[in-house]
């Protein structure tokens, strides 16, 4: 009875956080839905399958796609806490064999947290003309009182596609610690994006990182935040070229839009193989004057044009 | 009554004048072109007008009979007052629809309208993002099509012309003249004699004033004989 109410007050939660509830309904649909360390949800289908533990303080899950699967839905996952307090630990173990392709939504929501924890730990391999799209998407209240600690090994297999969006954008972020690395082999195309809006006290660390150890590799590591208020960020994005053509990028920008908001980019590139090639940009300052005087001069109050802008970069 | 009235305005900029007692007006619905080489405060006028970046010194800025010489640049576009600027902006994340969407609400097939007026095919634009991946000509057409779903009451449109290409060239010149079919007074400020002839009246600006106003084949001809060879130095104001 306890686990139906739960799951009904995830739903709604799921919901709200832009959640689609019917696909955690739908018999199609592979999803895993977690409430603290109890599993309220669990569906495989054919091609994927999933398995799952209960721990002390969160759950393990192996989730395999089986060779060449084309999943038509993606698979739903929805991770949260919602008492104001709480310890939440995800090990997610994910395995792509060769020649499947599939795609993650996941939410992680914490819409009352005072005092949590969230942690996930994810170890990602992606087989040879696989491809995995990974969108985590947080949704948080208002009172920061959270730490979130995504941490992923990614391995990408020869031709391999792996693309991941984390989005922390609605509610404060609280302490954030992501650290994403990726290594991508012989033709692999690896995107790590990173959206965070901070506000009030926010304490923001994103490390993304790309090895591209295999010939003709290509990586890009995508970062765009916005800091209000007090909150504070860095962001280290690190991109490394260690074969024939392998290609990186390094994309930073960081728009500090409150007096006391502190913003650092700290980009690395590196190149062990001469026919390899890195490239990095940061950008940190203020909103775009000329962005905001061209929304201004179609009507819009200086407020409402900096939302627009600031909504752009993290859409 | 005149739409817009620029009473002898004056800016000075480093200690250097740009506007130099410049008087202005421009009649309900015309498309009234202001012709200047580089340099002479063309982007300056386009600045005063919209309230960006300067105040004049001295001098008014009459909309509609009303002094707005002190209005932000917010106040100005909601009486009906905007500009398209000689490059503009790029926006991450934000669709054309969105951007054209931006001063009020418009019906899809209003979008698309406007976007078509331009030559745009509504298809292919609708949902690209106003950002870097956008041409020159693509971003300014972008622009004027952006003009055309405000429907202000006068547009200033600040070298709409340069740096496009033929090809895109006549769309441009096709959004300013439906501007001004729909009711836009514009004020089309450019340095070629061949995009002011779609306007009927034209002011030559010189040294941050106007020396002339006239008919738009009468003020070419005097731009060509004078402004062209003159040696007079004109220095841009940033």
């Amino acid at each position: 009875m306890v686990v139906v109410k739960e799951y009904e007050a995830m739903l709604e939660a799921y919901g709200k956080a832009g959640g689609d509830q019917n696909a955690l309904k739908t018999p199609e649909v592979a999803n895993l839905v977690v409430h603290e360390n109890k599993i309220l949800s669990a569906n495989e289908v054919p091609g994927i399958r999933l398995d799952y533990q209960e721990t002390e303080n969160g759950i393990i899950a192996d989730l395999l796609v089986e060779e060449n699967t084309k999943s038509k839905y993606p698979i739903h996952l929805c991770f949260g806490i919602l008492p104001e307090e709480g310890l939440q630990e995800i090990t997610l173990r994910v395995t792509v064999q060769d020649g499947a392709e599939v795609s993650v939504i996941a939410h992680c929501i914490f819409p009352n947290a005072v005092n949590v924890i969230h942690s996930m730990d994810a170890d990602i391999k992606i087989g040879d003309n696989a491809k995995f799209s990974y969108q985590e998407t947080h949704y948080h209240g208002q009172s920061g009182g959270i730490k979130v600690i995504p941490k992923a090994k990614i391995k990408v297999g020869k031709k391999g596609i792996y693309e991941s969006t984390f989005t922390l954008i609605e509610g404060c972020v609280g302490v954030l610690d992501y650290d994403f690395e990726v290594f991508g082999d012989e033709k692999s195309i690896s995107e790590l994006v990173v959206k965070v809006y901070g506000k009030k006290e926010d304490d923001i660390r994103v490390a993304e990182k790309i090895h591209l150890n295999g010939a003709g590799a290509k990586g890009l590591a995508k970062s765009r935040l916005v800091l209000n208020d007090r909150a504070k960020a860095v962001v280290m994005g690190e991109t490394y070229g260690n074969a024939p053509f392998a290609r990186g990028h390094v994309d930073c920008i960081e728009i500090v839009n409150g007096e006391e908001a502190i913003a650092k980019a700290i980009p690395v590139v590196s190149v062990r193989d001469e026919q390899a090639k890195v490239t990095h940009e940061a950008a940190i300052g203020s909103i775009d004057k000329r962005q905001l005087q061209t929304l201004m001069a179609r009507g819009l109050s200086e407020e409402k044009a900096i939302d627009v802008i600031v909504k752009g970069i993290l859409k | 009554m005149n739409i817009l009235e620029l009473q002898e305005l004056k800016l000075t900029f480093n200690g250097r004048s740009v506007i130099d007692g410049l008087s202005l007006a421009v009649e309900p619905g015309e498309i009234h072109g202001v012709l200047g080489v580089n340099g002479t405060g063309k982007t300056t006028l386009a600045y005063l007008i919209m309230g960006v970046n300067y105040t004049p010194d001295a001098g008014k800025i009459i909309f509609e009979g009303k002094d707005i010489t002190t209005y932000t640049i917010s106040q100005r576009a909601q009486m009906g007052i905007t500009l398209a600027w000689q490059e503009p902006a790029r926006f991450e994340g934000l669709t054309i629809r969105e951007y054209l969407e931006i001063s009020r609400n418009l019906g899809l097939d209003e979008v698309e309208d406007c976007l078509l007026r331009v030559g745009l095919n509504p298809q292919q634009y609708l949902y690209r993002a106003v950002d870097v991946s956008l041409s020159g000509g693509e971003r300014k057409r972008v622009e004027l099509a952006s003009v055309l779903a405000m429907k202000p009451k006068i547009a200033v449109l600040d070298e709409p012309d340069s740096g496009i290409d033929i090809v895109s060239l006549p769309y441009i010149m096709n959004g300013i003249v439906e501007m001004s079919q729909q009711g836009t007074s514009v004020l089309l400020i450019t340095h070629n004699e061949t995009t002011v002839e779609i306007a009927p009246r034209v002011s030559v600006l010189c040294a941050g004033k106007i020396t002339n106003t006239g008919e738009a084949k009468e003020m070419c001809q005097w731009f060509k004989q004078n402004c062209q060879v003159c040696d007079h130095i004109n220095l841009p104001a940033y």
